[in-house]
């Protein structure tokens, strides 16, 4: 990393690095990848569309920024270079994970999905991974459709720069169902995480009942939708089979963990019965698989709170990584993100040392 | 003031203690189908006896489940009418279901210690997507709930079982029994097809609070929809664990929707949700507030002022930290408020933790106090 550093724009910059676990690559528009995309499915999107399960649509202000729009006039995060002059070299980033939020992965066309999530993978590493060393990436793949996602993850896995496999927030079943395990063997035979963005669907509520009324709600939920992928990881047994798995939950807050963890634990003391394949109490397999980052932050209502939460999942201080979410609405400023009443020391891990430790940077 | 701790007592926490205490949630269940043969109407006695249908199936709890029924739950067979076929064998060879009889909750609730019980019945009419079936169900079980509870023991009080599948009919059954004094809450199960503060409910909402009812939201549902984000879960402990999960959005969706904007002296009780996933949900949603509240104008002060004013929760399932009682009572310090927790055995359901053990005793008294009664006094007028 020091190397990466020294070869940045940011080596004049005296302020310490940072690792973004959270950072858009954006598409101005889908035709931003129809050079890597079969003529075949061109004319196929450009008469009949994409088409994934329909039901989210909330009245809402803005997705982006509007002060990250590149002078182009394109859509914030869709220029490479202007996202790096205008976040990463004044924040002196020294690396960003990409998380391309395309119509990939949730198509119910599964051929039209495949050819979407490598054109997308492509485009990736032509657009942003060569052009842009600071940046890694996830890799797009058919979730819903496991032989296509283990084939693409084949195919770019060796791809260092690509660093996790990534899933919607709500997938059609439980993450940790069988239905994703061969996904989940292809990730770890490449060494690659798997990843959870907050939001997208494919086709359930984001509530455990029905559909809700307002956009706000909609953003509140992804804390309780997070936990149910996070419950069915550690119940299925995944980390068992798996053990060198990584799950990291982007955009999904934090300050769930502890009861959630408490929660579990309880329930398994009563109910192990039923799952007798589970090797360990649920909540020891938090420290060495569960990953979150930060945006958006948790905001308790004392400040002393924070280092509550902190010391009830006492590994949250090595398994949080800080995001921004540039250039969304509501992404956090590296400079007011966190809370004073931290110390610089964990500051150093939540803005550093835990993202170059789970991403090998 | 608390009496120390004995070994062997598991019945309820509330036998540990002189203090005045009140169990805020106690669910008791319908013996068999045929109980409610008194009051059903002949078309749906002539259908349970005639066909395969007995009645609803979908119940919340597994019935063998180890955290289904306490020792000492199940009445003895002569306490209760004999059951229809139809019961899956092994609930009918594990006897008659827990909490089905009054001699049960008298012996091991009242009978130890609590001055009070709110009964909140679990029968899942919810799941009967019959609107006539889930009607004729709920009514029986309410009349039955008169006669064989409310009219049997003072001590006793009730929560009306509704359809809420189809709202109007939820409000109809309500304006039907809320005159009986002894019904002091209306039970909702916390599944449901729809979030509860849509404006398919409103009328509900409505009624409830003008007859001075509180709206009892309790672990459970059978909607027919999954009860996660991302669909269904394998096992039920993962459906027990998620749970508090729907509860959180049902939190969200009553308060966005301006429910207590609309009903400013309505109160809902959390049954089974535990609580210390609230705090944290409660920072959330401010923050969240905070950023999008022109999407819902309506909802003048930061969501946490609206659940602490409005909601209530019973303690349990207490998930709580192992061995570190300090951060468990940090958490109950979080929320930022000493009248939403509520003392409930739920009996006769199984939990991890006794509520007197482990939280209550570590309280300061003042606390401690409304924790065991106070509250649960104050809400349901007791």
């Amino acid at each position: 990393m020091v190397q990466t550093l020294a070869r940045s724009e940011a080596r004049s910059k005296t302020r310490p690095a940072l690792i973004d676990g959270d950072f858009h690559n954006e598409l101005n528009s889908i035709k931003d990848i129809y050079p890597y995309l079969a003529k075949r499915w061109q004319t196929h999107i450009e008469t009949h569309g994409v088409r994934g399960p329909a039901g989210a649509t909330y009245p809402r202000f803005m997705d982006h920024r509007e002060d990250a729009r590149p002078p182009s006039g394109r859509v914030s995060g869709s220029e490479v270079g202007w996202s790096a002059k205008d976040y990463m070299d004044p924040y002196n980033v020294a690396h960003a994970m990409c998380i391309p939020l395309t119509p990939a992965g949730r198509q119910l066309n599964f051929d039209l999905d495949a050819a979407l999530a490598s054109a997308v993978n492509d485009w990736q590493i032509n657009e942003w991974l060569d052009p842009e060393p600071r940046l890694r990436a996830s890799i797009a793949c058919s979730i819903e459709n496991p032989p296509a996602a283990v084939a693409e993850i084949n195919r770019v896995g060796n791809d260092k720069r690509f660093v996790q496999v990534q899933f919607s927030g709500r997938p059609q079943e439980p993450m940790g169902r069988r239905k994703y395990w061969p996904i989940y063997e292809a990730a770890a035979k490449h060494g690659l995480h798997i990843m959870s963005h907050a939001f997208g669907s494919y086709g359930n509520p984001i509530t455990g009942a029905g559909w809700p009324s307002f956009y706000l709600e909609d953003h509140v939920g992804p804390a309780q939708a997070a936990q149910a992928n996070v419950v069915s990881l550690i119940t299925e047994g995944v980390f068992d089979h798996f053990p060198g798995l990584k799950f990291v939950s982007v955009e999904n807050g934090f300050g769930w963990i502890p009861s959630l963890m408490w929660r579990m634990d309880s329930a398994w003391s009563l109910l192990k019965s039923e799952v007798p394949h589970l090797k360990r109490k649920p909540s020891e397999y938090f420290p060495d698989h569960i990953y979150m980052t930060t945006q958006p932050v948790e905001e308790p209502h004392r400040p002393e709170q924070f280092n509550q939460l902190m010391e009830h999942f006492g590994a949250m201080v090595n398994n949080l990584v800080f995001a921004s979410d540039y250039p969304h609405w509501d992404s956090d400023d590296p400079d007011f993100a966190l809370p004073n009443i931290l110390s610089d020391e964990i500051k150093q891990k939540i803005h550093y040392d835990n993202g170059r430790n789970l991403y090998n940077l | 003031m608390i009496e120390a701790q004995t070994e062997g007592d598991r019945r309820v926490a509330t036998s540990r203690t002189n203090q005045s205490v009140i169990d805020a949630a106690v669910h008791n269940e319908v013996s068999s189908t045929r109980a409610l043969f008194p009051y059903l109407p002949p078309y749906w006695v002539e259908h349970l006896e005639q066909t395969q249908f007995k009645g609803p199936s979908d119940f919340y709890y597994p019935t063998n489940s180890p955290i289904a029924a306490r020792p000492n739950s199940r009445p003895a067979p002569d306490e209760v009418v004999a059951p229809l076929t139809g019961r899956t064998r092994a609930a009918a060879a594990a006897g008659p279901p827990p909490a089905s009889a009054l001699g049960v909750v008298q012996r091991e609730v009242l009978g130890a210690g609590a001055e009070a019980a709110v009964l909140c019945s679990p029968y899942p009419v919810d799941s009967l997507h019959n609107p006539d079936a889930a009607v004729a169900f709920a009514t029986a079980v309410n009349d039955w709930q008169i006669a064989e509870w409310l009219d049997k023991d003072p001590r006793v009080k009730a929560s009306i079982v509704v359809p809420i599948q189809i709202p109007e009919l939820a409000i109809r059954e309500i304006e039907r029994v809320a005159s009986h004094p002894g019904f002091v809450q209306v039970a909702l199960p916390i599944r449901t097809q729809h979030p509860l503060g849509s404006r398919l409910y409103h009328g509900l909402w409505e009624v409830i609070a003008r007859n001075n009812l509180v709206a009892g939201l309790q672990f459970g549902g059978a909607p027919g929809v999954p009860p996660t984000p991302s669909g269904w879960p394998s096992y039920f402990m993962e459906e027990y664990i998620d749970m508090a999960g729907v509860f959180a959005t049902q939190v969200t969706s009553i308060v966005c929707e301006g429910v207590f904007d609309r009903c400013p002296s309505l109160k809902v009780a959390l049954l089974e949700s535990g609580f210390t996933w609230l705090p944290a949900h409660m920072w959330r949603f401010d923050k969240e507030w905070k950023n999008l509240r022109r999407l819902v104008p309506w909802v003048k002060r930061a969501p946490s002022e609206y659940i602490r004013e409005h909601f209530r929760v019973t303690v349990l399932p207490l998930d709580e930290p192992e061995g570190n009682p300090r951060q468990l009572l940090e958490t109950v310090e979080q929320l930022g408020s000493d009248d939403m927790l509520m003392y409930a055995s739920h009996f006769p359901r199984v939990h991890a933790a006794d509520p007197e053990e482990a939280l209550i005793r570590h309280l300061p008294e003042t606390l401690a106090r409304k924790v065991r009664s106070e509250n649960a006094r104050a809400l349901y007028g007791l």
